[in-house]
C-alpha cells in the first residue's frame, strides 16, 4: 500500500515536471547567476569586518555617493556598535565635511550649516526629478536597503559591480546604457563605477576592482542590516536557552508519563 | 463528555469568588483536571502552539503599532525607523513578520492532523467549522497586514487581490472602489487595512475561545478515533499535556528563533524592501508562501465557462477551495474516524498533501505554459479529493478493525512495538469487535 501511494506521488511530480518543463527553461531566463561569495557576516556567528566596513564607506563616499543617496543611514550610525566603528570625533569630523540645509530660522530663512552626527547622509540630488535629469532619465536608487532589496542580495551587488564587460557582438547596447550580464535585461544605465585605484585606501590595501566591490558591498549590507551582529549574538543565547529548556522538558514529561506507559 | 467539576476552593477568597463568578473553577476544569485521551501524539500539540502564535502576534503587533505610521509617505520609512532606531525594534518586527509564517505552518499541520484522524466527524462538526472560520480570519489578517510595510509587493499584491472583487458581476466595480476607498490603492486603503489588521486578531481570539469551548464539550478526538469510554482512557490535562505541549512548543520555538535570528528575510520577497511605487510594476507578483496554493488555483482558471469569465471563474475556484472545507464533516461518509484504520483513505490523504504542496510551488511560478496546465490538473485533483474521494471512499472502503477503546489501542500499540503512525500490522488483541459505529 505504501508503495502504491509513493508511486502515485511520484507520478504526480513527474507529470508536473513534464508539463512545466517548457516554463522552467523560460523562467530561468538568460540573466547570469551571481556567484555565491563567502561573506564574513554569514553563518550563526557571522560579524562584519570593521576594516572592510571603513574601506567600504570610503568607496561609497568617494564613488557611489556622487549619484546614490542613503536616506535611512545617519552619520551617527557610523559609530554604532556592530558598525564600521568610527570613534565619536571621527564621526563628527565626517559629518562636518557636508553642508546641510536647515531651517527655517527665526527670520524665516533656510540656512546652511555643517553636518552633525544626527543628520542623515547628505543626498547628491535635491529631488528625484533633478536626479533623473542628471542621469539621462534613470533614477539612481537609494542604497540604504540595496543588499536586501534585490534577489541574490550581497552576491548580486558584488557581481553587478564587477560584472561590466564588452557586449557580445550580437547585442546592440542602447544609447546611454552599459552592458552587464548580471543586470536583468543586461543593459544598465549606471556606467561602470569602479576602476583599479578609483580610491586610495588609507590602510594600504590595494584598491583593485574586486577589493573595492567587496568592501562597498560589505558596507551596504551593514547599512541594510545594521543590527545584524546584535541579532546573531542574541540568537545564539536564545537558541542555547531553548535547547536546554527543551532537554529539561523532555525528561520532565517522560517522567510524568512513565506511570502511563 | 462534559465532566464533573473537581475544583476545591483552597481558601476563603476562592470560596467567596466561586459563589459569585466561578472563573477559577472554569480554569481548573478546563486546563488542570480536564480529562484528555491518553493516546494523543505530537500532532495534537499544535493547538497549544497556535495559541502561543496568536499571543505573540498580538503582543508584538501592539508594540509595533506604537511606532508605525499609516501614511503612504511615511509607512515605509517608519518601518525602517523601527528596524534602526526603536530599541529592539528589529526583534519585534522580525518576530511579527516571521511569526505570521510560523502561525500558518502550525495551522496547516493542525488542519492536516484533523483531516488525517477524522477530527471533524460527529460530534465535532462545529469545532471543525469554527476552525475553518479562524483560518479564514487568519488569511484575511495576513493579507491586510502585508500592505502595511508599503513595499512594492505590498502594493501590487493588494492590487491583485482587491481587483478580484471587480470580477463579481454587476456590483463588482463599485464594490472594489468602496473596499479600496478610491479608484486605486492609496492612503485610504492603507488606513482601513491598518484599522482592520488591528481588529481581526481580536476577532480570531474570540473565535478561538468558541473553538476551545467546542473542543471541551465533546472532548478531544485521538489517533485511535474512538471516543473516551471511561476514566481508564484519560489522563488529567495537567501535568500530562501541559508538559508534553510545553516540550513541543519549545521545539517549535527553536525553529521560530532560527528564522527570526539567523534568516529573517528568507520567507519574504526582496522587492518588498523597495518602497511602493504605483508607476512601476514588479516583474513577478506573488503572495506569501502560505497563500500560494490558493493563488495557483486562482490563476488556473484561464477559460470562460458559459457566462462566467475566466477571472470570475478563478475567484469562484479560489473561494470554493476554502469554502469546501466547511462541508468536510458531511462529505466524508465513513463511520471510522482515524486514517489508521482506513487503508484507502490513508493513501488519498497523502496524495492530497502532495497535491497541496505542488500547488504551492506552482503558485510561485509564472502563470504561463506548462505551469498553468499543471495547476489546472491539480486544482481538479484538489476538488476531487473533497467532492469525490471523501464521499466515495466511505462507501467502498473496508476499514481495519477499530480498537474497542483507547486503553486497548494503547496496549496493542505497545504490543506491536509502538509504531503508532501506521497502526501496525498486528491485530489488536480482543479488538476485532465491530467499530463503534454509534458515536
Amino acid at each position: 500500500m505504501r508503495q502504491f501511494s509513493s508511486k502515485i506521488a511520484g507520478a504526480a511530480v513527474a507529470a508536473v515536471l513534464m508539463f512545466s518543463g517548457a516554463g522552467i527553461a523560460q523562467a530561468a531566463g538568460d540573466v547570469e547567476h551571481p556567484h555565491d561569495m563567502a561573506w564574513s557576516w554569514e553563518g550563526p556567528f557571522g560579524t562584519f569586518d570593521r576594516a572592510s566596513l571603513q574601506r567600504g564607506f570610503q568607496v561609497y563616499k568617494e564613488v557611489c555617493s556622487a549619484c546614490h543617496s542613503m536616506k535611512f543611514v545617519k552619520y551617527r550610525n557610523l559609530g554604532d556598535d556592530g558598525g564600521p566603528g568610527f570613534s565619536e570625533p571621527e564621526v563628527k569630523a565626517i559629518a562636518a565635511q557636508y553642508q546641510i540645509t536647515d531651517g527655517p530660522n527665526d527670520e524665516g530663512d533656510m540656512f546652511e550649516r555643517p553636518g552633525q552626527p544626527k543628520d542623515t547622509f547628505k543626498a547628491p540630488f535635491e529631488n528625484e526629478q533633478i536626479a533623473k535629469l542628471a542621469n539621462g532619465g534613470a533614477l539612481p536608487p537609494d542604497l540604504s536597503l540595496m543588499t536586501k532589496a534585490r534577489d541574490g542580495g550581497a552576491d548580486y551587488v558584488y557581481a553587478l559591480l564587477t560584472g561590466y564587460d564588452e557586449a557580445p557582438a550580437d547585442v546592440v547596447v542602447g544609447a546611454g546604457l552599459n552592458y552587464n550580464p548580471y543586470f536583468p535585461g543586461h543593459q544598465i544605465a549606471m556606467a561602470q563605477p569602479l576602476y583599479p585605484d578609483s580610491v586610495e585606501y588609507a590602510d594600504g590595501t590595494e584598491a583593485s576592482v574586486e577589493q573595492m566591490a567587496k568592501d562597498v558591498t560589505t558596507f551596504l549590507h551593514w547599512a541594510a542590516e545594521p543590527k545584524l551582529e546584535a541579532r546573531k549574538s542574541m540568537g545564539f543565547m536564545v537558541v542555547t536557552f531553548l535547547v536546554i529548556l527543551a532537554g529539561l522538558l523532555y525528561f520532565v514529561q517522560r517522567k510524568i508519563w512513565s506511570d502511563q506507559h | 463528555m462534559a465532566h464533573e467539576s473537581t475544583y476545591q476552593p483552597s481558601n476563603g477568597f476562592a470560596r467567596w469568588m466561586d459563589d459569585r463568578l466561578p472563573l477559577m473553577r472554569l480554569a481548573h476544569d478546563s486546563f488542570i483536571d480536564f480529562p484528555t485521551p491518553k493516546n494523543l501524539n505530537y500532532w495534537y500539540t499544535f493547538g497549544g502552539i497556535l495559541t502561543f502564535c496568536l499571543v505573540v502576534q498580538i503582543l508584538t503587533g501592539i508594540i509595533l503599532a506604537m511606532h508605525y505610521t499609516a501614511h503612504v509617505d511615511m509607512a515605509f520609512s517608519s518601518v525602517e525607523k523601527i528596524m534602526r532606531d526603536v530599541n529592539f525594534g528589529w526583534l519585534l518586527r522580525y518576530v511579527h513578520s516571521n511569526g505570521a509564517s510560523m502561525f500558518f505552518l502550525a495551522v496547516y499541520l493542525h488542519m492536516f492532523r484533523g483531516l488525517y484522524y477524522g477530527s471533524y466527524k460527529a460530534p465535532r462538526e462545529v469545532l471543525w467549522i469554527l476552525g475553518v472560520v479562524i483560518y479564514l480570519l487568519m488569511t484575511a489578517t495576513a493579507f491586510l497586514g502585508y500592505l502595511l510595510p508599503w513595499g512594492q509587493m505590498s502594493l501590487w499584491g493588494a492590487n491583485v487581490i482587491t481587483s478580484l472583487f471587480g470580477a463579481i458581476p454587476v456590483v463588482g466595480e463599485s464594490l472594489q472602489t468602496w473596499l479600496v476607498g478610491g479608484f486605486a490603492i492609496g492612503n485610504a486603503t492603507l488606513n482601513r487595512f491598518y484599522s482592520l489588521h488591528y481588529l481581526f486578531p481580536f476577532m480570531i481570539a474570540g473565535v478561538v475561545l468558541l473553538h476551545v469551548w467546542a473542543l471541551h464539550v465533546p472532548g478531544n478526538n485521538n489517533p485511535a478515533g474512538v471516543e473516551v469510554k471511561d476514566k481508564q482512557d484519560t489522563v488529567p490535562f495537567h501535568p500530562y499535556y501541559t508538559m508534553k505541549d510545553g516540550f513541543a512548543l519549545t521545539l517549535f520555538a527553536i525553529l521560530f528563533a532560527y528564522f527570526v535570528f539567523f534568516d529573517p528575510n528568507v520567507m519574504g520577497h526582496a522587492v518588498n524592501y523597495v518602497e511602493a511605487n504605483p508607476l512601476v510594476t514588479p516583474s513577478h507578483i506573488v503572495p506569501e508562501w502560505y497563500l500560494l496554493p490558493f493563488y495557483a488555483i486562482l490563476r488556473a482558471i484561464t477559460f470562460d465557462v458559459g457566462p462566467i469569465s475566466a477571472k470570475l471563474g478563478g475567484v469562484i475556484a479560489m473561494g470554493g477551495a476554502i469554502a469546501v472545507l466547511f462541508f468536510v464533516p458531511w462529505l466524508d461518509t465513513s463511520k471510522v474516524k482515524s486514517a489508521r484504520y482506513r487503508p484507502l483513505y490513508k493513501q488519498f490523504f497523502w496524495i492530497f498533501v502532495v497535491i497541496c504542496m505542488i500547488l504551492g510551488w506552482l503558485g510561485g511560478q509564472p502563470a504561463e505554459g506548462g505551469y498553468i496546465t499543471a495547476a489546472q490538473i491539480l486544482t481538479a485533483a484538489y476538488f476531487a479529493f473533497f467532492l469525490i474521494a471523501l464521499p466515495v471512499l466511505g462507501l467502498i472502503e473496508t476499514p481495519r478493525p477499530v480498537p474497542v477503546s483507547i486503553s486497548d489501542a494503547v496496549l496493542s500499540e505497545k504490543a506491536s512495538h509502538g509504531d503508532g503512525s501506521s497502526g501496525g500490522g498486528a491485530t489488536p488483541a480482543g479488538a476485532t469487535a465491530s467499530p463503534d459505529r454509534n458515536v
